[in-house]
């Protein structure tokens, strides 16, 4: 049997919501590939459908969808065709699961955290009461929460152990991917640090891939091996990670590098103006012209996404 | 346990001197040892000890000058903020202000102070009351602090805005916050800190709830009134990597205790203390290397500050910990470089 | 505002509103048309209010539902035209005045009782009348004859025993006055035009006869009668408004209330807010409706007191509970804190920033507080500690129990108070239910 080394293959992915002021084109045809064992960031600033990018992959909708379409493989199997019971049974929380934003603040206070962390073993029937326990407990060590707090409740713990906690209810079915949500952004940068090296044992140690997605530039380079952009609906840029944290392609990238204030180099941060479209009805050619100091003729129409060595732009300039 | 927090409300003491002028050697904000506990009561009444947030706080601040307060969540940042703009009492130690003794003042020094700094919070959405306009935001603190003739109050909406670049004013005077971008409600709230014509402002967190790409706006913007107004800024973070563009001094707290200062460069250059050392260790600038190798961190968590530990507080942590010393005395400000003062005994 | 638009996207709030707007208006009507002094001294009855009304009618839509119609009150009186009153004069003395009234009788039920109002001017001699009874198969029956005095004498027909023996029947002797052969078994009502003749004789050139035939029907007006021949429309008007200031004032009342005592208790916290919490904790318990049946009994039953009272139980009650929660959360909202910052004083923390946050639950726990009130009236009401003097529905209510109203088979006289106090919780309660989905958009989903 030929190992494939992709492990997920999203084409043409679309998800709209219907709602009062019209309908909001959240991710408006994205295409991804994620690798085995491979950690990839998607990288966008609020509002840009990061967040409902991982919504519409692990199927968590919400009543007042409207369009919702495309075909995500994963291990060549269009998850997409599944029934909504099946996906929940085979593939949500077995073969790719979560850790949603702010999931610190998402444990269930009244329940020991030991019991939530073992849940989703119990829940898809993989494993008894006893043994999924046994599991949440393997999980506690890779995270590196002492294993006496799967008795404990989730206001002993602190920010950083809840997160992990949550990262280990993530794991505790031996998912092949994790989608992260800003898995750190309320972490002061100790923790954050914490967090990271544990997500980086992890990738080696079990052998899971992750998308994580965040607007942290800085701290996505902690475990990036490749970085996609992400603005307006749209993947506008998707790189290794040497290429991005150093010469990105697309003049958001790069506008997007120059505005984060560094440490350990003198270079006084720049900021873009104006802001991104609505998702209510996003004009029509490049969503980025408006804004962009590279901007010519070509670009009131909407660019094809161009492979330039390996890596994929969706901008004219590389046409 | 619940926890009792002493709030400052307005005394009849009488006061000291007038608000405004100086101290001999030109501080406008002056700290000495300032102490901020807090009283745990068991069941409602019985004492239970004390969280030491903030204790035994030293600097000056002049006017022009900003200080950045870096330090992780439970320091005591939020504590010595809050005391400075007065919602706290301190437990000991002073708070001057122009020379005058803060907890000395009476209601009208008080409410002169209180216009005399301006707050700027972390969350803009949160910090703006959701029922009423920019319009009705900007006018409460003048409508407080007897500004009672409308067209006065107009014209300084109309000036404050434009220096925060919220226009043309017609644009946002009506808006109510949830109509407004995040980067637009900050700005609010900027204004409205200004809209007294403070002589200091202390920003907790301003821009961490702001995208990536809104920050460097608006701590420019910031940086802008600080030069034009010769306005004092005390900018609290946890993020080193921003503090260093908009401030000229960083204070580094840990447990309650400022464990490092000095000018923002020569820190970032030679940090002395091992905490500052793990800082900027574990603050990470976009490199693809990051995501080869593990960091080094020191080990554990903040101490609780109800007990903290003996001696040094960071000991417990510190890699360069001399049993004997280290975990028995506490260490005074050492200053081994001119103007860099550090809370550790390798600099003895 | 957008609130209402977002509210009229509710299909409910729609039905409640216009509802209610309805009740608005029958009140503005009630109060238009009948004021306040001509409503209580309406209500109040007595001898001469309602004489023309047959007791405990049905309302004449009932007709609506019956294969053959239930008879109206018909009402003739002597100074009319149509009736035919002649004056002879027969001697020095003697004046004959005869008026026959004509009426079509075309139902297959009887009168509920008929009775002849006479009005006879004269100085000492008593006029006379002798009355026949003229039905269509062509019988004529000889009712009586009677003196007639100054006041206003009354001739009710079912009421005399006499004329009953002389038919040799069993009914009532105005229903004989209808059949066909009232010794029969079978009773067969004869359908057709009936007169009533009035041969009156007057000893004095100046005096003067007239009189009035009332046949009471079994239905009356459009919202019948009751035991007292009171139209309920009366009652069921002025209850409207009654049933609604109550409601709104109570509600209103309580709920501003309330809301500034969590207020002022969350924002001082300590022994003040302690006090308020146990003072609502024991007030949670007492019971509201005995409480207010001993003052009913003991002290007074004017509405005013029973408001105020209602009102101050009600104060600290669960709301406060449900308002403090609110405002323990905002209290730590940044805003707040930044308001303390830049000096707002206390007063004005509570009553500018903290109060306009909690408007959006007060509306709608507002709204559905209304018709809770508005039942507890018409339970006391019920329990006979209604005010005396008020038309109310639960009054009514009151009324009909008491009068076996369901025995009897007068169904109309608890229904229609029944369903006017339904249809005001109703409307309340869609309107509420849909404010509370407006202003908390988590339930929206629901």
């Amino acid at each position: 049997m030929s190992q494939n080394n992709t492990l997920l293959r999203i084409e043409d992915l679309r998800l709209y919501f219907r709602t009062r002021q019209g309908v909001v084109q959240a991710v408006d045809g994205v295409d991804f590939k994620l690798g085995r064992n491979e950690a990839v960031v998607v990288l966008g600033e609020s509002g840009c459908g990061k967040t409902s990018l991982a919504r519409a992959v692990l199927r968590l909708l919400p009543r007042n969808v409207d369009t919702y379409s495309g075909h995500v493989y994963l291990d060549e199997t269009d998850v997409m065709s599944l029934g909504d019971e099946e996906f929940r049974r085979n593939i949500r929380w077995v073969k790719m699961s979560m850790v949603p934003q702010a999931a610190m603040n998402a444990l269930n206070p009244v329940l020991r955290v030991g019991e939530q962390v073992a849940e989703p073993m119990t829940a898809h029937y993989l494993a008894d009461k006893d043994e999924a326990l046994d599991q949440a407990r393997r999980m506690f060590q890779h995270v590196g929460v002492p294993v006496d707090f799967l008795n404990r409740y989730a206001f002993e713990l602190s920010g950083g152990m809840r997160q992990r906690a949550a990262l280990a209810m993530a794991l505790v079915t031996m998912p092949e991917m994790v989608f992260l949500d800003e898995p750190t952004s309320a972490l002061d940068v100790l923790t954050q640090a914490n967090i990271f090296n544990v997500l980086k044992r992890i990738k080696n140690d079990l052998e899971v891939s992750f998308i994580l997605i965040t607007h942290d530039i800085a701290t996505s380079s902690e475990l990036a091996d490749r970085v996609a952009v992400m603005y307006a609906g749209q993947i506008v840029e998707m790189s290794d990670a040497r290429r991005f944290f150093s010469d990105p392609l697309h003049p958001y990238s790069r506008m997007l590098m120059a505005s984060v204030p560094r440490l350990k180099v003198e270079q006084e941060p720049t900021f873009i103006t104006g802001h991104p479209p609505s998702l209510l009805g996003p004009p029509s050619g490049c969503r980025f012209a408006d804004r962009c100091p590279s901007r010519f003729e070509k670009c009131v129409e909407e660019p094809p996404v161009i492979d330039e060595k390996g890596h994929q732009v969706k901008c004219w300039l590389y046409a | 346990m619940s926890v009792d927090v002493k709030r400052r409300e307005s005394s009849d003491r009488v006061s000291l001197s007038e608000v405004g002028r100086e101290r001999e050697d030109g501080a406008l904000l002056s700290v000495r040892d300032l102490r901020v506990w807090f009283e745990l009561k068991r069941w409602g009444f019985l004492h239970a000890g004390y969280v030491h947030a903030v204790d035994g706080v030293n600097f000056d601040l002049h006017l022009g000058e900003a200080i950045g307060i870096v330090g992780e969540s439970g320091c005591g940042k939020t504590t010595l903020m809050k005391t400075i703009l007065g919602l706290y009492e301190p437990t000991d130690g002073e708070v001057s202000f122009a020379g005058s003794e803060v907890e000395a003042f009476g209601t009208q020094e008080m409410r002169t102070y209180r216009s005399a700094v301006g707050y700027v919070q972390q969350d803009p959405y949160g910090a703006l009351p959701p029922f009423m306009d920019v319009q009705g935001i900007l006018e409460e603190p003048m409508k407080i602090h007897g500004v009672k003739d409308s067209q006065q109050r107009e014209q300084r909406i109309r000036d404050v805005m434009a220096e925060v670049k919220l226009t043309p004013i017609e644009d946002y005077v009506d808006k109510f916050p949830h109509m407004l971008s995040g980067g637009q409600q900050q700005r609010v709230v900027i204004a409205r800190a200004m809209i007294l014509e403070p002589r200091l402002i202390v920003a907790d967190e301003p821009v961490s709830m702001l995208d990536a790409s809104v920050r460097v706006e608006i701590l420019r913007l910031l940086q802008g009134l600080q030069a034009s107004h010769d306005l004092a800024v005390i900018y609290i973070t946890h993020d080193l990597s921003t503090v260093r563009y908009f401030s000229e001094y960083i204070f580094v707290m840990y447990a309650g205790k400022l464990v490092e200062r000095s000018r923002v460069n020569e820190l970032l250059a030679n940090p002395l203390h091992p905490y500052t050392e793990a800082l900027l260790a574990a603050t990470p600038d976009p490199d693809y290397r990051n995501a080869l190798t593990q960091k080094e961190i020191p080990p554990g968590e903040p101490p609780s500050l109800v007990n903290p530990p003996s001696g040094c507080r960071f000991h417990p942590r510190c890699p360069h910990m001399m049993e004997g010393l280290c975990d028995v005395e506490e260490p005074p400000d050492f200053e081994p470089a001119p103007e860099h003062f550090a809370a550790c005994w390798l600099h003895r | 505002m957008k609130n209402l638009r977002e509210l009229l996207r509710y299909p409910t709030a729609i039905i409640g509103l216009i509802i209610i707007l309805g009740l608005i208006g029958v009140s503005i009507y009630a109060v238009v048309s009948m004021p306040y002094s001509e409503a209580i001294r309406l209500w109040r009855g007595g001898e001469n209010v309602w004489a023309k009304n047959p007791k405990t009618a049905a309302p004449t839509w009932i007709n609506l539902f019956r294969r053959r119609d239930l008879p109206a009150t018909v009402v003739i009186d002597s100074k009319d035209e149509t009736v035919g009153k002649t004056r002879e004069v027969v001697s020095e003395d003697v004046t004959d005045i005869d008026f026959s009234f004509d009426f079509d009788y075309p139902y297959y039920d009887f009168p509920q009782e008929i009775t002849l109002f006479f009005d006879a001017k004269y100085e000492e001699k008593q006029p006379h009348v002798s009355l026949t009874w003229l039905t269509p198969d062509g019988r004529e029956i000889r009712i009586g004859s009677m003196a007639l005095d100054s006041s206003s004498t009354t001739y009710r027909v079912s009421q005399d025993d006499t004329l009953e023996r002389r038919l040799r029947t069993d009914l009532p002797a105005h229903e004989a006055l209808f059949v066909a052969d009232p010794t029969a078994d079978a009773l067969q009502l004869v359908q057709g035009t009936y007169t009533m003749k009035v041969s009156a004789k007057v000893f004095e050139p100046e005096a003067d006869v007239d009189a009035e035939l009332v046949m009471y029907g079994q239905v009356h007006g459009w919202a019948g009668t009751d035991h007292r021949r009171r139209d309920l429309s009366v009652a069921l008007l002025w209850g409207t408004p009654i049933a609604l200031a109550f409601g709104l004032l109570a509600a209103l009342g309580t709920s501003l209330t309330t809301m500034i005592i969590a207020g002022v208790g969350t924002w001082f916290g300590g022994w003040v807010d302690g006090v308020i919490q146990r003072i609502t904790e024991v007030n949670l318990i007492l019971p509201t409706l005995p409480i207010l049946v001993m003052v009913g009994t003991f002290y007074s039953r004017s509405i005013w007191l029973m408001l105020g009272v209602l009102i101050a139980l009600y104060i600290f009650g669960g709301g406060i509970k449900t308002y403090r929660a609110i405002f323990l959360q905002v209290k730590e909202s940044p805003y707040i804190e930044a308001a303390q910052a830049y000096g707002a004083s206390d007063a004005r923390l509570i009553f500018r920033y903290l109060i306009p946050r909690i408007i959006p639950t007060l509306l709608p726990n507002l709204v559905t507080l209304v018709p809770s009130f508005v039942f507890t009236e018409a339970a006391l009401a019920l329990l006979g500690l209604g005010d005396p003097i008020l038309p109310t529905w639960g009054k009514v209510i009151n009324d009909a129990r008491f009068n076996g109203a369901l025995y009897q088979g007068n169904y109309y006289w608890m229904l229609e108070p029944s369903f006017l106090l339904m249809l005001t919780g109703l409307a309340f309660s869609l309107l509420g239910f849909s404010l509370d989905r407006i202003f908390n958009p988590r339930l929206r989903g629901m």
